[in-house]
């Protein structure tokens, strides 16, 4: 063999590397909301992803990461972008609901699947053409809030007050609580709203006190939440509190302090994955994420919201070898095949419960997704 | 609503009024002086209060990093401008000032471990770390255009307020915090409870109002900001540097958009980007003034105060949309009242 056959060999071998590479290789584009209103919530999904596996069925996978900065114009930007510069297979995102809202006219267009780590029951219900190719991992509102209002009518709440965000957060929560309360024969006696960058809700809070209530729910998320609870705890209030799963996060906690003891909420599982029985088959996924989320970002850093990140990468996991046998990475068959692998998960256990997905329900999240939390001593207490 | 409310309602308005009125004086300083409209102001509230809970929670706070950077960046600019010009006798000035100081401040923070000092050296440590912010982001952002007209400055404004904005994120997080209560102390008023902490805000916006009527009346530096304020080439012309001014009405702005942080942080959550609201309903009151007036400004802000107050106990979900239109018939009533002067 001479030189120049050896050099032929090798040039055909790096040629060849290069193609597999090229051809084989998945690209999960991302957009979420890791700066801006949105940020408590993107962050640790951001981390997340750092922690997902980067190879599925012997298959590398690539995360391309973008930030949104919560802001809808620039989350379809930034699909856009992944699906025509990347040429993604699949679209993860976005954090909130008016993104993921905005993204799915574009994942439609592109004909590539997309999974939403937004809460909105709108993401994917009424199901139509085009959400079609629109997936979600958070549990909808309406599951959190008929846990609430089953947890009232257990303690005897005849009626109560509601004050929660001037914005899509805090209306929706109010358009499913009130409708399943009422259901409920829960008298409504208040519907206050407040800005999560209010300094002050004493109006609101007098309004709440001089109707009386048995319990008061917030409809906040993070932080901000915190503030209305406190005004009324500071004005005397002594009734039942509670928040919805939008506060789960440690930042919350230290906020609240112990103004915020014995408030009750609902809650994805893995809030409270130590504390859920061995017999819950979502104890050991939750807590797996919650070890590996915390060995790289320091005891107590873990939050419900990073664990839809990993759901997403559950989800694909599942997915993805199934699409694999049908056709390869990079073309249309395969977002194709993507997406109706995704539309057959079943019983996959993940950190917020169990998939169940079919044509009509791209979420597929049964009662096991959801657990009722009580804050105790400065912790997290799961509900009996 | 009953008595009982109403001055609870009453009192809360007239806490969050003396801040927005503390800001909307700070606002008309810098626009009377500079002729910037200084939308950053509400920065410095966020970051007076979240470096006081940085210090409180034994962190190092991200201000001084901002503050080396800055004062590292202006040394290479004032340091190449005074050799440039043979000026060797104001190097070290320049250094101590921009870089000694905060690195000095720097040590002490790291040999003092500020978690466990008495609170009033802990607002101490606060208000040095923030406000020299304001006379470096004049030195760098406004100084060099210090001649545009006041379009271009409120451009820089806008820059200057997302940059900001942006750094907060990085230093603070996306969360807010809430700083130990200066009091614990309460009185009964009738039915009504009266937080000691509302009371030491009002009592403090106060004082520091009549502080600043006295070194604007009494001192010669306040004497100068107001000369500057009425007429800049007049000024210029009796050797009062507009340099010098813009510095010190950046520096007394910080100061008050810092002491304001720190007075509401016990009451209120802060966030990285809760300053920009504030300072907003600051600015609705100072428009009220015209950006001139000083005593229709601190009023037209706790008149803002107010309103909020009671109409979020009758229209919560529209406390905003009345607080921000209210500017609108201030603005009819002033444009119909002044002739219009074009600018020069």
């Amino acid at each position: 063999m001479n030189i120049k056959n050896s050099i032929a060999g090798l040039l055909a071998l790096v040629a060849g590397g290069l193609a597999t590479t090229v051809y084989a290789d998945i690209n999960v584009g991302v957009t979420l909301s890791a700066t801006g209103p949105a940020a408590s919530l993107g962050i640790p999904e951001k981390n997340t992803f750092a922690l997902l596996p980067t190879t599925i069925a012997g298959q590398k996978v690539n995360y391309i990461l973008l930030d949104d900065a919560s802001d809808t114009t620039t989350a379809v930007k930034n699909t856009r972008k992944l699906l025509a510069e990347d040429k993604v297979d699949v679209i993860i995102g976005s954090t909130i609901t008016p993104n993921s809202l905005a993204m799915i006219d574009v994942v439609a267009e592109a004909e590539t699947p997309m999974i939403a780590m937004a809460a909105s029951a709108r993401i994917i219900d009424p199901m139509d053409d085009k959400r079609y190719w629109v997936f979600k991992t958070p549990q909808n509102d309406a599951q959190m809030a008929t846990a609430i209002v089953e947890h009232m009518t257990n303690n005897n709440v005849k009626t109560v007050a509601y004050i929660g965000f001037a914005d899509a957060y805090g209306e929706g929560w109010w358009n499913e609580f009130s409708k399943i309360a009422e259901a409920r024969k829960i008298q409504i006696v208040g519907n206050e709203r407040f800005n999560r960058s209010d300094t002050s809700v004493t109006g609101q809070v007098l309004k709440i006190l001089s109707a009386k209530p048995d319990a008061v729910l917030v409809g906040g998320a993070g932080t901000p939440a915190a503030l209305p609870q406190k005004s009324l705890k500071e004005k005397g209030y002594k009734g039942m509190m509670y928040q919805t799963h939008g506060v789960a996060n440690a930042d919350f906690l230290r906020v609240c302090g112990k103004d915020c003891e014995g408030t009750f909420l609902p809650a994805g599982p893995v809030l409270v994955a130590v504390q859920l029985p061995d017999s819950n088959p979502v104890k050991k996924v939750a807590l797996d994420y919650v070890n590996k989320y915390e060995a790289a970002h320091g005891k107590g850093s873990v939050s419900t919201f990073g664990a839809h990140a990993w759901d997403a990468g559950k989800l694909l996991s599942n997915a993805v070898p199934q699409a694999l046998k049908k056709a390869q990475p990079g073309t249309p068959e395969f977002r194709k095949a993507l997406r109706d692998s995704l539309e057959a998960t079943k019983n996959l256990t993940a950190a917020h419960g169990v998939f169940n997905m079919s044509p009509q329900d791209h979420l597929g999240f049964d009662q096991r997704s959801r657990v009722m939390v009580e804050i105790v001593d400065g912790n997290w207490q799961l509900v009996k | 609503m009953d008595l009982q409310i109403a001055l609870l309602l009453g009192q809360d308005g007239i806490t969050n009024g003396a801040i927005y009125a503390l800001l909307a004086l700070a606002l008309v300083l810098v626009f009377a002086v500079t002729r910037v409209i200084f939308i950053p102001q509400g920065e410095f509230v966020a970051f007076g209060a979240l470096t006081l809970v940085s210090l409180q929670t034994g962190r190092l706070p991200g201000t001084i990093w901002l503050l080396l950077a800055l004062g590292t960046v202006i040394v290479l600019i004032d340091g190449s401008i005074a050799l440039r010009d043979r000026q060797f006798r104001r190097l070290p000035m320049i250094l101590l000032l921009n870089c000694g100081v905060p690195l000095m401040l720097g040590g002490a923070l790291l040999a003092l471990s500020p978690a466990g000092l008495p609170l009033p050296v802990q607002v101490v440590l606060a208000l040095m770390l923030v406000v020299p912010l304001g006379p470096m982001i004049y030195r760098l952002a406004y100084q060099p255009i210090a001649g545009a007209s006041v379009l271009a400055l409120l451009i820089v404004s806008v820059a200057v307020h997302v940059t900001l904005i942006g750094i907060g994120l990085l230093f603070f997080g996306a969360e807010g915090s809430r700083t130990l209560a200066f009091t614990d102390i309460s009185f009964e008023v009738g039915d009504a409870l009266l937080q000691g902490q509302t009371i030491l805000v009002v009592v403090a916006s106060l004082v520091l109002i009549v502080a600043l009527y006295f070194f604007f009346e009494r001192t010669i530096y306040g004497k100068a900001l107001r000369a500057t304020a009425m007429n800049r080439t007049g000024a210029r012309l009796m050797g009062i540097s507009g340099t010098l001014a813009g510095m010190l009405s950046f520096t007394l702005a910080a100061a008050i958009g810092a002491f304001s942080g720190i007075l509401i942080s016990p009451i209120t959550t802060i966030y990285y980007d809760s300053g920009f609201l504030i300072g907003l309903k600051g600015f609705v009151g100072a428009i009220i003034g015209g950006l001139a007036s000083y005593p229709v400004a601190a009023a037209g802000a706790v008149l803002v105060g107010l309103l909020e107050s009671y109409s979020s106990f009758w229209a919560s979900a529209f406390k905003e949309v009345i607080v921000f239109t209210s500017i609108i018939p201030v603005l009819v009533w002033r444009s119909l009242k002044t002739r219009h002067v074009e600018e020069e």
